[in-house]
């Protein structure tokens, strides 16, 4: 079987997968992060949405073996050390972007990768275009809207976080 | 026999502004976890040794008798610990809530495309999956009935067709000034709740059995399982921490998954995880009924319905499932907000080989809304009226025109003062005129604007379902713990009744702990269904809180000098005169007492009764109310469109929570909205379902909400019935809001040419442009 060395939250991993392996299954089974979910096993949820090398990724789209020698973040390597929340995070707590929280972990992890790739600004219509690869049956994707739009500035170190 | 637990007079009852922690917009109890990935659902728990997971085998024909099932290849797969067919189930074959109907492997008879069949439990579920597919399974295929027009022509029924009136219908008709005829499609719709679903069994000592299961109704799950062990209620206990969505597609659909794993466990001693994916999911559960109403009106000049009759033909599936009560909803909501004078409403409930359908959030009463809403549309274009004002012409009276087709008065009507209110706020009036302006000068770009209104009864249809029990206990240290029988997923039901503990001790809401609802600690409950779970819960909450409450008061009371009433709690105090003692203080001086911190407490809904036969009675506790604007814009050559603006008015009661009560009502439109446009089940002339996976059925994605999307609570809602805190249910109200989005596409359509129009739902833009077309006479 195929060995696969990556980078996970910061921490170095190296695991045995079959090359069939997807890397949602090396995480949650292998690693134990269920933080990342699989909503639809077929590409089109985003809820198992991480960052490889610092894009956002739905990894039930990518084998484990592509992300060999790569650098992953998963939704529970987005907090401080100290338990503070990203500001993402936050904002989605803040803003009620949730109910059932299934799909709010790719929610989030595509959230910051758009606002990452908007440094000059973004627009309300910008994030409902990016954020279309996300599906939330619960919300109504309103507060998502508004907790993306509210991360921004902190995020880009616009107004101090609190 | 109800007993009611000791609640303290009515007078007590505090409207919000006196309210500390409920009625405030407290953030989702576990918001925290969720955003950091800490959650667990149940595919998220740490995996107990030995785990096994199960696949299930699907059947491929609609409808066929089996005449070969031999799994003895699968059994001798590799990593193979079980394989189990009707023949293994030591108890009863079958999960049906209701009535039977439902087997739990398909014994000799397949009746729908992905009916269950058998299961295997292996180390992996890629061996389970290959071993179940080298099983020999040979069929007969037999004719299948597939829609509602067949199986109405068959008379192919899963329960007696029902009828409700009130006055003479066809009198009516008959006398009335103007008379229109129409039929309207109203399509199903899939769940696609995030999280699929799961179950995981574990087995304990004495062969008891453990089952997580992502259900509403775990009661059921716990009956049904014992049912299919031939084990006793209390040999298995089923838990559920938290749903990632339901929507009614875990109220009864959960069990199967339940039964299936624990029944592997059973068999083979070892834990046995069950879950689906997403493809299997969609082809194996219920969905909401699909409809075919026909109706026939009666009405003045001015638009008032003098008479009317329904037929309403809901698509139950293979099993009668929950259909009963969900095609009787359909009839109790065939009047909306409007009084019909002289009605009468004929259910069929047909009988199909396809999935048993099941609860979807309305549980059949969006599907007779949307059959009286398309009768006003149609009586106001035959006059030439705005259909605003036909509406209104028809809603129900405050002191006359009151009484619904079921007999039950309506006494807390406050729809005309929210249309009113609605109208003016979204500028109804004027954008109308705006729209006429542009659509003359547009000719192929057309907008539509449409508001309806929503009045949805509350409680469950089902009288003794009406119940709720909880069990809280006081720690010495203040803490508290609290269950109850609603489970979560997502609709922030815990936040909810943890705010009513807190409020009922005058304690932080960070000092209550509600934790995973379990048979165990609170026996014999509803489903967290429709849209009762805080009402039922909350009170049941209030009612043990008070129990514990008082027995505290009545220890400090005394070592004060002062009456037991006089004792106010807030703060995180108590509170009498000069007295003052912290609430965890009291605890330990209650505790010291020798008197007890732990009680349970029961709800009873009150008032509520109903003739099944007669269909009469007053089955609701009270009505929820709200309405919604939609605008549109539609491309009349390709039928594509998209929502311009939404802005939507409703009525919360006294809003136990407001934050999480507008993301109900955001989340409720974009659902119903998705069901009437966008969101397509196709199934082939052999009865599979084609559209299995988020690839083929099209549910809103951000890009379909609308960017201007402006909701509100109703400031004046107040339930006039004691409900909690006299806020009022907000679970499926909401959904029906979604109609305003399929009436402004009929408006659209409408502007191209002349009369009534005939659109089916899912308005998907297919339909959209055959009805452009059909107008346009091209
Ligand atoms: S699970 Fe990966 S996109 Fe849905
Ligand atoms: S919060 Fe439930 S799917 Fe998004």
């Amino acid at each position: 079987m195929p060995q696969v060395t990556l980078t996970v939250n910061g921490k170095t991993a190296s695991v045995e997968v079959e090359g069939r392996t997807l890397l949602v299954e090396l995480l949650r089974d292998k690693l134990g992060l269920t933080g990342t979910h699989v909503g639809c096993d077929t590409s089109q949820c985003g809820a198992c949405v991480v960052h490889v090398d610092g894009k956002a990724v739905k990894s039930c789209t990518m084998l484990a073996v592509q992300a060999n020698g790569a650098a992953v973040t998963t939704i529970e390597g987005l907090a401080a050390a100290d338990g503070t929340l990203h500001p993402m995070q936050e904002a989605f707590r803040e803003n009620h972007a949730l109910q059932c929280g299934f799909c709010t972990p790719g929610m989030v992890m595509s959230a910051i990768d758009i606002v990452a790739t908007h440094p000059d600004g973004l627009s309300e219509a910008e994030i409902r275009h990016c954020l279309e690869g996300n599906l939330c049956r619960c919300t109504g994707y309103h507060n998502i809207v508004k907790a993306v739009s509210a991360a921004w500035p902190v995020m880009h170190g616009k107004v101090a976080a609190e | 026999m109800n007993v009611i637990a000791p609640i303290t007079p009515d007078s007590e009852i505090l409207h919000p502004r006196g309210l500390r922690v409920a009625g405030h917009s407290a953030a989702q109890d576990s918001a925290r976890k969720q955003v950091a990935g800490e959650a667990l659902y149940i595919d998220d728990m740490p995996e107990p040794r030995d785990l096994l997971h199960a696949y299930i085998r699907l059947s491929d024909h609609a409808h066929a008798r089996i005449v070969k099932l031999d799994v003895s290849a699968a059994a001798a797969s590799l990593g193979v610990a079980a394989v189990l067919t009707a023949r293994d189930v030591p108890g009863v074959n079958d999960v049906g809530p209701a009535f039977p109907g439902d087997p739990i492997f398909a014994d000799g008879l397949v009746e729908y495309a992905g009916q269950s069949v058998f299961a295997v439990a292996a180390d992996s579920i890629a061996l389970a999956r290959q071993a179940a597919m080298r099983a020999v399974l040979e069929y007969e295929p037999l004719p299948p009935v597939l829609t509602i027009r067949e199986a109405l022509a068959q008379q192919f029924f899963v329960l007696p067709s029902q009828k409700m009136q009130r006055g003479d219908a066809a009198a009516a008709l008959a006398a009335a000034p103007q008379r229109l005829q129409g039929r309207i499609v109203v399509g199903g719709q899939e769940h696609f709740y995030l999280e699929g679903q799961i179950a995981m069994a574990v087995p304990g000592e004495d062969h008891d059995i453990k089952v997580y299961s992502s259900t509403q109704h775990p009661t059921e799950v716990q009956h049904l399982v014992a049912r299919a062990l031939a084990v006793p209620d209390h040999a298995v206990i089923c838990e559920t921490r938290r749903m990632g969505g339901a929507f009614g597609g875990k109220e009864s659909q959960a069990s199967l998954y339940a039964a299936i794993a624990a029944l592997l466990a059973a068999k083979t001693g070892r834990p046995v995880k069950l879950r689906l994916d997403r493809d299997d999911d969609m082809k194996l559960t219920g969905k909401r009924h699909d409809f075919e109403i026909e109706w026939d009106v009666g009405f003045d000049a001015t638009g008032r319905i003098t008479g009317i009759a329904f037929m309403l033909a809901g698509n139950c599936g293979m099993s009668p499932d929950l259909s009963g009560a969900i095609n009787d909803r359909a009839m109790f909501h065939s009047d909306n907000a409007y009084y019909l004078d002289a009605v009468s409403i004929v259910s069929h409930r047909c009988k199909t080989h396809t999935v048993s359908n099941t609860a979807f959030r309305g549980f059949g009463g969006p599907q007779g809304m949307v059959g009286i809403e398309a009768v006003m549309d149609a009586i106001a274009r035959h006059l030439k009226r705005d259909p605003l004002q036909v509406r209104r012409r028809n809603f129900y009276g405050k002191r006359d025109r009151n009484i619904t087709p079921y007999h039950m008065t309506v006494e807390d009507n406050v729809i005309p003062e929210i249309v009113a209110e609605l109208a003016r706020t979204s500028e109804y009036a004027k954008r109308r005129q705006e729209i006429a302006a542009f659509n003359a000068g547009s000719p192929w770009v057309k907008r539509g604007l449409a508001l309806t209104p929503v009045k949805f009864g509350i409680s469950f249809t089902l009288t003794r379902m009406n119940q709720a029990g909880a069990l809280l206990h006081v720690y010495t240290d203040g803490s508290v713990m609290l269950n109850h029988g609603g489970t979560e997923m997502g609709q922030g039901l815990f936040t909810k009744v943890a705010q009513v503990a807190a409020e009922e001790f005058g304690i932080d809401l960070d000092r209550v702990k509600i934790t995973a609802t379990t048979t165990e600690k609170v026996p014999n409950t509803s489903p967290t269904a429709a849209s009762s779970g805080s009402d039922l819960n909350g009170k049941a909450a209030q009612a043990a809180a008070r129990i514990i409450r008082e027995r505290i008061a009545k220890v400090i009371a005394k070592q004060w000098g002062v009456a037991a009433g006089d004792i106010v709690f807030r703060d995180g105090e108590l509170r009498c005169g000069p007295h003052a003692m912290r609430f965890s203080e009291a605890a330990k001086h209650t505790h010291a007492a020798r008197v007890s911190l732990s009680s349970t407490g029961y709800y009873a809904t009150p008032k509520i009764h109903y003739d099944t036969k007669l269909h009469q009675g007053r089955p609701f506790y009270y009505f929820a109310y709200g309405a919604s604007v939609s605008e549109v814009e539609v491309d009349t050559l390709t039928g594509e469109y998209r929502l311009r603006r939404v802005d939507i008015l409703h009525d919360a009661g006294a809003s136990l929570n407001p934050a999480l009560d507008l993301g109900q009502i955001e989340g409720g439109y974009v659902q119903g909205m998705g069901w009437l446009t966008t969101e397509e089940l196709w199934w082939d002339a052999q009865g599979r379902l084609r559209t299995h996976a988020p690839s083929t059925y099209k549910i809103p994605a951000v890009g379909d909400v609308p960017q201007d999307f402006r909701v509100a609570l109703w400031k004046r809602g107040r339930n006039r019935e004691n409900a909690i805190y006299r806020s009022k249910a907000v679970g499926e109200p909401p959904l029906m809001h979604g109609i305003s989005a399929f009436q402004a596409l009929v408006d659209a359509v409408a502007s191209c040419g002349e009369g009534v129009v005939q659109l089916d739902a899912p308005a998907t833009p297919e339909r959209v442009l055959m009805a452009i077309a059909a107008r346009r006479g091209g």
